[in-house]
């Protein structure tokens, strides 16, 4: 078995705080009157609702359906009747509302029919269709959904790290997932082997663990290799904990799938597990409950349960308490509404106390230490990226690299000015994406501007050209009359009928020449010509 | 001393040479400060430049016609990242050219009599519709202009400002508590 570590640079050693929480058995929490499933559990696009308000659903329904490409499922977490489906509350370090569908139990848990699934001799596209429609994404914190991760592509994916490390402190909640649950995750890492079709399984688990590390490793089969890895934050960040099993450094801007590694979070091989073995959707998860409450534990928690209601479980929050933290103390966000339901993604609730979490200390200007660059983990030079981003000179932030910091909190943690770091690079990088976003948008309003410029000027050549079509038409048709050229005999024949009119008409005018001069008695004849003789006479003598 | 002077001479002829032929051969089309004053601009096409369309104020400023701090939707960055273009002093904004927070348009429907104006009006083509046949703005491609705003017969054209949610949500600068002396 190989044993050789590879120590990534940087990191801190913060304080522990596991033994609050990882001494009792997960504790499956009891079934709750109402439930708050977001549609936007994962990254990518969120699910799109296929219940309606009113409608009876059983546990592992269908609530929520993939969209697109980068999307997965959601489910209801028990049986029970849709009541709503309206903006609520989220764990988002906004506070912002985000589309949720809301179920009233009924107390039955009645569950729709689970279908376990042989796997082994399925064909993969079809394992992975099944996994994205049970809702999986990675547990770890990023939430991606799994289906994609799971579908090896065109790069050849030789090696599957699984992440035990849990490097946060406080959190406990896959700790005690291994200690109790090794054999179904071993189940559930061999499923995520068969479908990547790699031969090396590594799993990483940070040396503070030692029951875990031990019942993995009765659990395992000589194949996987179980390693156990210092306790040194940020070891469970994929990148580190890649580097530290197998010396290969993840370039920067790409994924461990360019270097032929897939990671994933132990607590996803559980689900895993569950949506393949027992055709269970991801309805449910191991949550870590700790700091300032009356019992520190991990609690089994469906999805969508208020967070008030996983604090009232493990006891509520003693006396004293100043807010919650949603996920660890390192890369968690403070908490604003505590009617926000657990995700796919929330694996932690710390309730905090002025002790424990003393207010933030004032900022104080850069001394030039150093001491930032020294813990980062990713080899960065934070102290720039601060200046850069403090000035709003994003340009410059970003030519340090600041797109490779993992935001783990290592640099502000060791400032001795107590400058809050991580939330400077955060910042610069909400306002790189939206100059991206506006940049975007506006190439795309350039564009259909100029088309509509096009259209316009080709809708004027084209009426133009019409006009001067007509005119030649009838231009030529003028000439066409004036020439000897019959054209339609129809037209030619009505002429002809014409003519005979005229010519008839002509006729008959002749034939009613006055009658009363002809064959005259010979007395009116002479009579006559004594008259015309007389007028020639006269008009003789008027001339002369 | 004539060898010399022919040889300068041909060593200046082939040197000319070699610069007409590069002229030609790489000769720049079109103005290119045009084209990244443009880049710059947010493509609105709302005309509040006093220009009709981005590209015809990049052009104007381009050719030192037009002031940099016309451009209400660019806002203050906009201004700014033009000057560091044009290597001018930063300016705010002109008289009449603050800002207003980014919109779409949205027809109500029960008003629209479908006569088409807006859609003649639209610079982006963002309007679907026909003569007598309702209308309705593609919001993804609407700029906020308001240039169908005023041809509207009856008014059935409003602005809505577009509302933050978690996608589109982003952290806020740090604020500075320093350390107050004494």
């Amino acid at each position: 078995m190989k044993t050789r570590l590879f120590n990534f640079h940087g990191g801190v050693h913060p304080e522990q705080h596991k033994a609050e929480s990882n001494a009792a058995p997960i504790t499956p929490m009891p079934l709750l009157p109402r439930y708050v499933v977001p549609m936007r559990q994962h990254i990518g696009t969120p699910a799109r609702p296929v219940v309606a308000v009113g409608d009876r659903v059983l546990r592992g329904q269908m609530l929520g359906a993939a969209e697109g490409y980068v999307s997965t499922a959601t489910h209801a977490p028990t049986s029970g009747r849709v009541v709503a489906i309206e903006a609520c509350a989220v764990p988002h370090p906004s506070g912002l509302f985000d589309l949720a569908v809301v179920i009233e139990a009924d107390g039955e848990d009645q569950s729709v029919d689970m279908q376990p699934l042989d796997w082994r001799g399925l064909d993969p596209s079809a394992l992975r269709n099944r996994i994205r429609d049970m809702g999986l994404a990675g547990l770890g914190g990023a939430v991606f959904p799994s289906y994609i991760k799971l579908n090896p592509g065109a790069q050849k994916i030789h090696t599957l790290i699984v992440n035990g490390a849990e490097c946060e402190p406080w959190i406990t909640c896959d700790d005690r997932l291994m200690r109790e649950r090794a054999a179904e995750l071993v189940r559930g890492i061999e499923i995520m082997r068969h479908a990547l079709g790699c031969s090396t399984v590594m799993l990483g688990i940070e040396d503070n663990k030692p029951e875990a590390l031990a019942a993995m490793r009765r659990a395992a089969p000589p194949e996987m290799q179980v390693m156990s890895v210092p306790t040194l934050y940020p070891s469970g960040g994929g990148k580190q904990l890649t580097y530290l099993l197998t010396g290969v450094e993840t370039p920067s801007g790409g994924r461990s799938t360019d270097i032929g590694i897939q990671v994933f979070n132990i607590g996803t091989a559980y689900s895993l597990y569950r949506a393949v073995e027992i055709g269970e959707p991801l309805i449910s998860r191991v949550v870590t409950v700790t700091g300032h409450v009356a019992r520190p534990g991990n609690f089994e928690t469906r999805i969508g349960t208020p967070l008030a209601d996983l604090m009232a479980a493990a006891g509520g929050a003693l006396p004293g308490a100043s807010g919650e933290i949603v996920g660890g103390p390192m890369m968690g966000f403070d908490l604003m509404d505590l009617a926000a339901p657990v995700t796919k993604a929330v694996n932690c609730l710390i309730v905090k106390n002025p002790t424990l979490f003393p207010p933030k200390s004032i900022e104080l200007p850069c001394i030039r230490c150093g001491a930032c660059a020294r813990a980062c983990p990713v080899d960065l030079q934070p102290f720039e990226m601060y200046w850069y981003s403090r000035a709003k000179n994003f340009g410059h932030a970003q030519s340090y690299q600041l797109f490779d910091c993992i935001e783990c909190g290592c640099c502000a943690y060791v400032c001795p000015s107590h400058i809050p770091l991580v939330d400077y690079f955060r910042f610069a990088k909400g306002e790189i994406w939206e100059r991206e976003r506006e940049k975007s948008s506006a190439d795309q309003a350039r564009v259909r501007h100029e088309f509509k410029a096009f259209r316009l000027e080709r809708e004027k050549r084209e009426k133009a050209e019409k006009f001067a079509k007509a005119a030649e038409k009838s231009k030529a048709a003028g000439s066409a009359d004036a020439g000897a050229t019959p054209a339609d005999p129809e037209a030619e024949k009505k002429k002809a009928i014409l003519q005979a009119a005229l010519e008839r008409a002509a006729q008959a005018r002749q034939a009613v020449t006055p009658k009363n001069t002809d064959n005259l008695p010979p007395r009116v004849q002479q009579e006559i010509d004594e008259i015309e003789n007389r007028r020639a006479e006269v008009e003789n003598r008027t001339e002369t | 001393m004539l060898a010399a002077i022919l040889v300068m001479a041909a060593i200046g002829l082939v040197l000319g040479g070699i610069l007409g032929w590069a002229s030609i051969k790489f000769r720049v089309a079109d103005d290119p400060l045009v084209e990244k004053i443009d880049a710059i601009l947010p493509q609105t096409q709302c005309g509040q430049c006093g220009y009709p369309g981005c590209k015809p104020y990049a052009e104007a400023i381009a050719s030192g016609e037009a002031d940099i701090n016309m451009c209400p939707p660019g806002g203050a960055d906009g201004v700014k990242r033009l000057a560091e273009l044009l290597g001018v002093e930063p300016k705010a904004l002109g008289e009449g050219k603050e800002p207003k927070p980014k919109s779409v348009a949205v027809i109500d429907e029960n008003t629209c009599i479908g006569c088409t104006l807006c859609i003649q009006a639209c610079p982006v083509d963002a309007i679907v519709g026909a003569a007598k046949q309702m209308h309705v703005i593609v919001a993804d491609q609407c700029t906020g202009c308001e240039l169908c705003l005023p041809p509207c017969p009856v008014d059935c054209i409003s602005m809505q400002v577009i509302k933050e949610d978690v996608v589109t949500w982003k952290w806020r600068y740090p604020i500075h508590i320093m350390k107050r002396v004494a």
